[in-house]
């Protein structure tokens, strides 16, 4: 007896085989697919054109735009301002530095075999800041100065979610470990910042940092806009992370606590060694969600006057010299905040593959 | 409760007080000159103003009203600090000391000259609100405008001014309220609405964005007043004298037919007007605690008021606004400034 070895109908194999499983099982769901297709097809043909086919890529001035497809030649002519802003062309090499490096200590993460990417990874965290501290404003070992009200764009779009990010999460856990604490004072304390931070829009608290603050200072104490802003925003983000670690401490189960204590650890080494990474763990996904609405958040920066990314490309669509280039300079914009939350979202699940620890089913 | 907003309400009140009070200590001019650059905010955007060009450089008429008052302080017009600013946050940015001059599209009005401790120095525009219609309605004046639809940005003035107008011609109008410029012009161009009404600095801006420009008018109206011009922090006289006579003498260049182009053979002209404004004789400068020659150097750099209007809003701009009320009291405008003696 030998086992048949001819293959199963054509029909049920391929394209077709899964088409007809998937599509057309039904006549209704035939039905549904091709009406589907047709709207679907439809609207991506014009998006398409738009887009690309009727969409002008090279010429110099407003008048090499065809008028039927999207101008592109818009979003290349200024594109340097909507990257570095107002900052002075000469001195761009420092910014692109930082793009190099800021590429260099996060593009490892996503290559799962890279040597040594952990230590990429924590440079992005310490040296990173550092570097970027020093380079971006200038004004030390001989490099000139760039105040931050010459800052714009993509490159300050990047800096207010990166310090933002970056300092929230440590203020934020421990928020989270004070509000959980049983020492009254600072519980109440750390309850009382959570609630208040996180009961008022961000747009308010830009607003206070930009218009109120500087009357409340005294003459000559005054600082820049940015730093305000940036304040503001980390104060604020603080306060959101803190609730988010929260939720991860409390579903750590009480043995763990109780275990850590039985081997006599301390309260630090206990919450550092076994209690956080745990607890971080479980809650990466919301840790991320927090950044990534943060990235976006902080184009309301646009209300006090600093020309984030869509500041920049929102000043310049009104040029009368162009005409209807609004359409295109959102997409722009859109595309750069969906490679930039895209990534973050991807390397969180990176993240999780790499530590699951069993709890994810 | 009242308690409380009672405490803050004060705390504000002596914020501000304390803030405005306490600006004198060091003049307005030294601490420019100190620091080695003028702080100016300006509009974050608005064509012909001040709006950022294809290199990231700040022009507009805003814009160079404050290099005029950067090449008399330091004969050098870059020498300025452009801090752009919402609508909002604008007044207080210049009583807290962010800034040194407002240079931003603002309209002169009592309130804000007598109640916060600010003055204005001048105008450099004289705008008015107009409206915008499309020709195939058939109107050519604005009193004909009973029970348009109307769109309108939202929180602005030109909101109440509308308002008012229809109100005093006993009219009726359904206003359609956008958030931003681009929204406004999108609304009109499909058709939600017979009129736009903005300032006329910008109707023609907002024209030029249509699909079809030549399918709408501007009507001849004009349904308010909008002086706009530099403003200052109250209580520092010289720095105000500074920044008001940096624009007169534009004007006072223009007048005198000193342009950019001649303005070196004109320091040999034999006219006293001239040899005082350019500082070739009399010590016009020295009275105002800058150099002798500030007047050839605001000329030099940034032009006379002439040529500043057609750089940025003339007629062979994209915005293409004739001089209309903005010429000199000579041609037929109500431009004047005061003679240098």
């Amino acid at each position: 007896m030998t086992h048949p070895t001819e293959l199963p109908p054509k029909s049920e194999l391929g394209v077709v085989g899964w088409a007809r499983k998937n599509l057309f099982s039904t006549w209704y769901n035939a039905l549904l697919t091709l009406v589907v297709s047709y709207l679907v097809i439809s609207s991506a043909i014009p998006l398409f054109k738009w887009l690309f086919l009727e969409a002008t890529f090279t010429g110099e001035t407003a008048s090499d735009c065809s008028g039927e497809g999207a101008c592109w030649l818009f979003i290349s002519q200024r594109l340097n301002f909507f990257i570095y802003g107002f900052y002075p062309d000469t001195l761009q090499w420092r910014i692109d530095i930082m793009f190099g490096l800021l590429a260099l200590a996060f593009v490892p993460q996503f290559i799962e075999r890279f040597p040594g990417r952990k230590w990429f990874g924590l440079f992005g965290v310490t040296g990173l800041p550092i570097i970027g501290y020093i380079l971006i404003p200038g004004g030390w070992f001989g490099l000139e100065e760039v105040p931050s009200n010459k800052w714009g764009g993509l490159m300050l779009t990047l800096i207010l979610a990166y310090v933002g990010i970056l300092a929230a999460l440590p203020i934020g856990t421990v928020l989270a470990l004070g509000r959980r604490s049983e020492m009254p004072i600072i519980r109440g304390i750390c309850v009382v910042f959570i609630e208040v931070w996180r009961a008022v829009p961000l747009i308010t608290v830009l607003f206070m940092a930009s218009v109120m603050l500087p009357l409340f200072l005294p003459e000559g104490v005054s600082f820049e806009k940015l730093m305000r802003a940036l304040i503001g925003i980390t104060l604020w983000q603080s306060a959101y992370m803190a609730e988010v670690v929260r939720g991860g401490l409390q579903a750590i189960p009480r043995g763990q606590y109780e275990a850590a204590s039985a081997l006599g650890l301390g309260y630090w080494r206990k919450m550092g060694l076994i209690v956080l990474p745990q607890a971080l763990t479980l809650v990466i996904p919301g840790i991320v969600n927090t950044f990534i609405s943060l990235f976006k958040d902080t184009t309301l920066v646009l209300i006090i006057g600093l020309f984030d990314i869509l500041g920049a490309v929102q000043s310049t669509v009104t040029d009368p010299a162009w005409q209807n280039v609004a359409i295109e300079g959102y997409v722009f914009v859109a595309f750069c905040f969906w490679i930039f939350c895209f990534g973050m979202s991807r390397y969180s699940q990176n993240l999780e593959r790499k530590l699951d620890t069993g709890h994810r089913t | 409760m009242k308690k409380i907003i009672s405490f803050a309400a004060a705390a504000t009140l002596a914020g501000g007080m304390l803030a405005a009070g306490s600006a004198s200590a060091a003049t307005t001019l030294e601490s420019v000159k100190e620091r080695g650059n003028l702080k100016c905010g300006v509009t974050s955007g608005l064509p012909g103003f001040s709006q950022p060009d294809d290199k990231g450089n700040w022009t507009g008429i805003d814009v160079d009203t404050c290099r005029a008052i950067a090449a008399a302080i330091f004969g050098d017009g870059s020498k300025v600090e452009f801090t752009p600013l919402t609508a909002k946050e604008r007044l207080t940015a210049l009583q807290s000391g962010e800034i040194d001059v407002l240079s931003r599209n603002t309209t002169w009005t009592l309130t804000r000259d007598v109640s916060l401790g600010l003055n204005f120095t001048g105008t450099n525009y004289y705008d008015g609100q107009g409206f915008l219609v499309r020709k195939d309605i058939g109107v050519d004046d604005a009193k004909q405008l009973d029970g348009a639809t109307v769109c309108i940005q939202a929180g602005t003035t030109t909101e109440l001014n509308l308002a008012d107008y229809f109100r005093s011609n006993d009219m009726s109008f359904k206003p359609i309220v956008f958030d931003t410029s681009e929204q406004t012009v999108q609304g009109f161009s499909s058709d939600r609405c017979d009129v736009l009404t903005s300032d006329r600095s910008q109707l023609a801006a907002l024209r030029s964005k249509l699909d079809d420009p030549d399918s709408a008018v501007i009507l001849p109206n004009i349904i308010s007043k909008e002086p706009l011009g530099p403003v200052v922090r109250q209580g520092d006289d010289q720095w105000f004298n500074i920044v008001k006579w940096s624009l007169f003498t534009q004007i006072n260049a223009e007048e005198l037919g000193i342009t950019q182009d001649n303005v070196d053979e004109m320091k040999k002209s034999e006219n006293p007007e001239i040899q005082r404004l350019l500082g070739t004789s009399g010590d016009m400068g020295e009275k105002l605690g800058l150099s002798a020659d500030y007047g050839y150097r605001i000329v030099e750099q940034v032009g006379n008021y002439g040529e500043m209007y057609d750089r940025n809003v003339g007629p062979d701009t994209p915005l293409g606004l004739e001089r209309g009320l903005n010429a000199l009291w000579t041609d037929g405008g109500i431009m004047y400034a005061p003679p240098v003696r």
